[in-house]
């Protein structure tokens, strides 16, 4: 029973292990498209980051967002890129609620569900 | 400066800040803020979203690793990450109330005295601790790969472990970062985890805790792409340069860095917390 338990960890492990590397390797295989186009256009110019003026609206919401990577715009593609890295880890715990119920630890799974519920809680009405 | 030349300089400090996060279990914001806000002159707000950037990257990427091979502990890291999450939704609550230039200073503080505290190994009792009953039915024990192959570890001070932790989620709620020093120091001083699967535990976690605010963050504008690209890009690279040291590392050496770095947090709090800069 214990040999069994740990070979399911082990997949557990591997499983949730190549998820994560997934996400991240996309994510920045997006960023990078977009700051070869971005610094292409823009690499010339002044950087300056002193002063805080919030970003346009494109940068600040997931519509906004898309429509800019679409229209292939640097910046929108750079962001979209951040999107997918912050969905990583949330999309880390929800499937972990499917490994858990796979594996019969049914306190994992809703120990799991619980923690995807406050990060839907704080990213949906923050 | 030119946005290439910045770009390339962010790099660069990048590169260290994940290798250093990874290799600590803290994130990359203790190397990226003061560098960004100090050395670049870029505004607070806009360091603060990348530094954002660069705990999910460095969580990630470096978890990707250390999960594998059976270094982070899934169940602690699932079961604490209530708490966390929990107590970052409190902190966020409380952060229109309460002073965070006070919580600073008493944080930094605290990191100074822990810093001191955590260069120590354990002593052969507390590492051959028998198993506890709470942790055996929460099924947290587990092992890890050691020198000598496989190392069976018993958790200890559960319900100690899970306040802090809320605490540790409620500070990061209240100040934005630092999380991760507090995680490592639940796991590694009150749960006596091994200080490899403590920070390699942590750093699976902090993802999640940085996850569950970067919604305010980026509706608020904080996250400008031209600068979180160069710190997305170098933070991953240097995270998994971080994994492939930690494996080899001889826990002692580690200790060490982490002290090192804890003192550096430290006083970064200290400084923002008595200057009134938070």
């Amino acid at each position: 029973m214990s040999t069994d338990r740990s070979w399911n960890d082990r997949k557990m492990d591997i499983f949730i292990g190549d998820l994560l590397r997934a996400g991240v390797l996309s994510s920045a295989l997006v960023v990078l498209v977009g700051a070869i186009i971005y610094l292409v256009g823009n690499g010339r110019s002044p950087a300056d980051y002193r002063l805080f003026h919030s970003e346009p609206s494109d940068f600040r919401t997931v519509r906004g967002v898309l429509r800019d990577a679409i229209a292939l715009r640097g910046r929108g593609i750079i962001q979209l890129g951040l999107l997918l890295l912050i969905a990583t880890p949330v999309a880390r715990v929800a499937f972990s609620i499917f490994g858990f119920a796979r594996e019969h630890d049914h306190l994992y799974a809703i120990v799991a569900a619980i923690v995807l519920l406050i990060l839907v809680y704080a990213l949906v009405f923050s | 400066m030119n946005v290439l030349e910045f770009s390339l300089i962010v790099w660069a400090g990048s590169l260290i800040a994940g290798f250093l996060g990874a290799l600590t279990g803290l994130g990359g914001g203790v190397v990226l803020v003061p560098m960004l806000t100090l050395l670049l002159g870029v505004d607070i707000r806009y360091a603060i979203g990348a530094s954002l950037v660069s705990v999910i990257a460095t969580s990630s990427g470096a978890a990707a690793a250390y999960v594998k091979e059976g270094f982070s502990n899934i169940r602690i890291g699932m079961f604490l990450e209530v708490a966390t999450t929990i107590g970052a939704l409190v902190g966020a609550t409380l952060a229109t109330h309460v002073s965070g230039g006070a919580i600073a200073t008493i944080f930094g503080l605290v990191l100074i005295g822990s810093a001191y505290l955590s260069r120590k190994p354990r002593s052969k009792e507390e590492r051959e601790a028998p198993q506890d009953p709470l942790a055996t039915k929460l099924r947290l024990n587990g092992s890890f790969p050691d020198a000598e192959g496989l190392r069976e570890y018993n958790v200890q001070h559960v319900p100690a472990g899970w306040s802090l932790m809320f605490v540790a989620g409620a500070l990061s709620g209240l100040l934005g970062i630092g999380s991760g020093a507090m995680k490592v120091l639940a796991m590694d001083r009150a749960m006596k985890i091994p200080f490899k699967v403590s920070t390699t535990t942590s750093n699976f976690m902090i993802g999640v805790t940085a996850a569950a605010s970067a919604g305010i963050y980026f509706s608020r504008g904080y996250i400008d792409p031209a600068l979180s690209m160069p710190v997305m890009l170098g933070v991953l690279g240097g995270s998994l340069l971080g994994t492939r040291v930690l494996v080899k590392a001889e826990t002692k050496w580690l200790r060490r860095v982490f002290s090192l770095v804890i003192v550096a947090l430290g006083i970064e709090m200290l400084y923002k917390g008595l200057s009134g800069k938070i």
